[in-house]
């Protein structure tokens, strides 16, 4: 069970790697959406500080959705999406390999930058570091819950809006209280009850995910 | 060993097929026929078990394939019109994750001799982006040269090859009906192959 | 093979399509009988709120409203449940016969809420926890619809479309939890049961309300499960036969 995981993880992370430029955009727009919120709202240092968990988390949904409806799409064109549901595995644990994949090239880079530009927002080093765990523990709830989207806009026209239109709902437990986390260290409430709910979000979504989007992606197969 | 029974085949609102039915045993190849949009496609996709059929039934061994699941697709070996290699990745590399994938043996030389065997030599490591159409195909078809499951189902094996590759081919495949497995395909020019009993079924 | 034979005959659309026609008329006099009783109690007799003036009265469209949209939501899971594990034809059509009339009513819902609110609380739109879950309701509505429309072959459309709703339907809680956690501005729930707030005709207005509505989302339900049988079936032999007949 463990190995087949660990293969899909490897091959689609050797994949991410010789398409590097793939990573760096979605980053790159993480940072700039990020970047412009102070440019359209004034510099205020008590107004940033205020919005910051809001802003930073709404742009890592949108940078998420960004590689979202690639996922499953290469797989499919060229056929191998057709060999893995052929393997003598179960299809949803081809499916959590390649969530896991999925958030190690965009949740975990995003996780990574997010304090840099936390400190931009004039955020306190408490609220800085809840920042990032939250972001670490809650995009993979966004790559679960997006590959289900994914795998049901498989192959139809128009798929990367309408996969937003469909994901982008289901996201709002995760910004809640992955923002929610922030505010309450900000306002010295302490975080850690947003950050329990959070990581119970991302244990459901990843055991229940997994299974949805290859029962969607079976459908797409047919 | 695989057997088909009374299967009916419907695409939107078009019939392409019912009351179809055959059986195949150890070391028989069945040649699927029939012109454009006849339903080949559809009846493989049924086969490997990704299309259900709207009626009847299709059983290996004695067994429905939707029970056996896994258990079937352990001894089940696709070649579809596309060719399920990555760009990015060589021709090693793609051999080796496919095999990997799959749950199957595969180690770098009996990889590396299989290339060979498909005329890819020296082309290893070589992403496969920079390889023409028909040398993407080869890396595809080199799959087969190790490939010891029991049943192998393939799409239109025969296009885009050479006289040199479809005789090469038709070896594989013959070899693999000696050793006593079976073999769906799809062509529209019929291939000698070497060895085996040889069915035709002509879908219309 | 008898049992499947038999579940495919009840939900045969050739056997379904007369049943619905014959019914629409009945649930629709209900609906419109409903719908009188319950704007005479509420219009005329239930007392004017001493808080709230004539004003609350839109409660009456406000409250059913939201109800079926919620209502409707739950039936269409329930119908995508059993068309993905029986693999039955006309589950797919009613959830997607039922869709448009599930984001009519949160429409509805979140439109009389609005008109509600500005005399209430002095604003079209307060970031309530409820408020807020019926526009995200009004999100899965819409997804549903557009992703079912998105797909060309109709049994595919069914099963993606399920998929979506057992998926929505498991988040609902989830979702309406997290925005009640988020914020909880709302005055509390109107209707209790145990211990109602609310003089017993505004509760008697209300239920009857929530029937007109209720029958009503059948009967268009129904005449548009009936369309969709239609054209997807119209080239099987009971539709040209229908058709025949109708033209002589």
């Amino acid at each position: 069970m463990l190995k087949i995981i660990l293969a899909v993880v490897g091959r689609d992370l050797k994949l991410a790697m010789r398409r590097q430029a793939d990573i760096v955009s979605a980053l790159f727009f993480f940072v700039i959406v990020v970047s412009l919120f102070p440019l359209g709202i004034g510099p205020e240092p008590d107004l940033l500080r205020k919005l910051a968990p809001g802003v930073l988390w709404v742009a890592a949904l949108l940078a998420t959705m960004l590689s979202l409806p690639r996922l499953f799409a290469d797989d499919h064109r060229d056929g191998t999406l057709e060999q893995l549901a052929l393997a003598p595995h179960p299809l949803g644990l081809v499916v959590t390999g390649k969530v896991i994949a999925h958030w190690l090239v965009s949740g975990l880079p995003l996780a990574l930058i997010a304090p840099v530009l936390g400190v931009q927002f004039d955020l306190s080093g408490d609220a800085l570091l809840v920042l990032t765990f939250a972001i670490l523990i809650g995009t993979p709830a966004l790559s679960g819950i997006g590959a289900i989207g994914a795998a049901l806009t498989l192959g139809l026209r128009g798929g990367g809006v309408l996969l937003s239109l469909l994901v982008l709902p289901l996201y709002i437990p995760v910004l809640i209280f992955g923002a929610g986390a922030v505010d309450a260290t900000v306002t010295g409430l302490g975080g850690e009850g947003h950050l329990s709910l959070l990581g119970a979000l991302t244990f459901a979504s990843l055991g229940f995910a997994p299974w949805a989007s290859a029962a969607a992606l079976k459908i797409a197969l047919e | 060993m695989l057997e088909a029974d009374n299967l009916e085949c419907v695409r939107g609102e078009r019939r392409l097929f019912a009351g179809l039915g055959f059986r195949l045993e150890a070391g028989e190849l069945l040649y699927l026929q029939g012109r454009n949009g006849a339903g080949k496609t559809s009846l493989l996709r049924m086969l490997i078990g990704l299309l259900p059929p709207e009626n009847g039934e299709i059983r290996w061994r004695g067994q429905g394939i939707r029970k056996l699941g896994e258990d079937y697709r352990a001894e089940l070996c696709y070649l579809g019109h596309l060719n399920a290699i990555k760009e990015e990745l060589t021709p090693l590399e793609n051999l080796l994750a496919a095999a990997h994938l799959a749950d199957e043996e595969l180690s770098e030389d009996e990889a590396l001799d299989a290339l060979e065997q498909v005329g890819l030599a020296g082309r290893e490591d070589l992403a496969c982006k920079y390889l023409s159409q028909g040398q993407k195909r080869r890396v595809a078809l080199a799959r087969l040269v190790k490939e010891r499951r029991a049943l192998w189902i393939l799409d239109e094996p025969f296009v885009a090859l050479d006289v040199a590759a479809v005789g090469w081919l038709a070896g594989i495949v013959g070899g693999h009906l000696q050793r006593g497995g079976l073999a769906v395909m799809t062509t529209h020019q019929p291939v000698d192959i070497p060895a085996g009993q040889v069915r035709e079924l002509r879908l219309s | 093979m008898t049992d499947r034979f038999n579940l495919y005959r009840y939900a045969s659309p050739a056997t379904f399509y007369p049943l619905a026609g014959a019914l629409i008329p009945y649930f629709a006099a209900v609906s419109v009988v409903f719908g009188l009783a319950g704007l005479w109690l509420g219009m005329l007799v239930a007392p004017t709120d001493f808080q709230q003036g004539e004003g609350y009265r839109i409660i009456f469209i406000h409250v059913p409203a939201s109800w079926m949209s919620m209502f409707i939501y739950l039936v269409m899971a329930f119908w995508a449940a059993i068309g993905l594990a029986f693999n039955t034809r006309l589950s797919g059509m009613m959830a997607q016969a039922l869709a448009p009339t599930g984001a009519l009513m949160a429409f509805l819902s979140l439109w009389t809420g609005a008109l509600w609110g500005k005399p209430m609380w002095g604003t079209w739109w307060v970031w309530d926890a409820r408020l807020t879950s019926e526009l995200i309701l009004l999100f899965l509505y819409i997804g549903y619809m557009a992703l079912t429309a998105a797909i060309d072959d109709a049994r595919r459309a069914d099963k993606a479309g399920g998929i979506l709703l057992l998926v929505g339907v498991v988040n609902i809680p989830i979702i309406y939890f997290s925005v009640k956690w988020w914020n909880t501005l709302h005055q509390g729930s109107s209707v209790n049961l145990t211990k109602s707030s609310m003089a017993e005709t505004m509760l008697w207005g209300m239920l009857l309300m929530a029937m007109c509505f209720w029958m009503y989302s059948i009967a268009v339900a129904f005449a548009r499960v009936r369309t969709i049988m239609l054209e997807r079936e119209r080239h099987t032999d009971w539709v040209k036969a229908l058709l025949a007949g109708d033209e002589k």
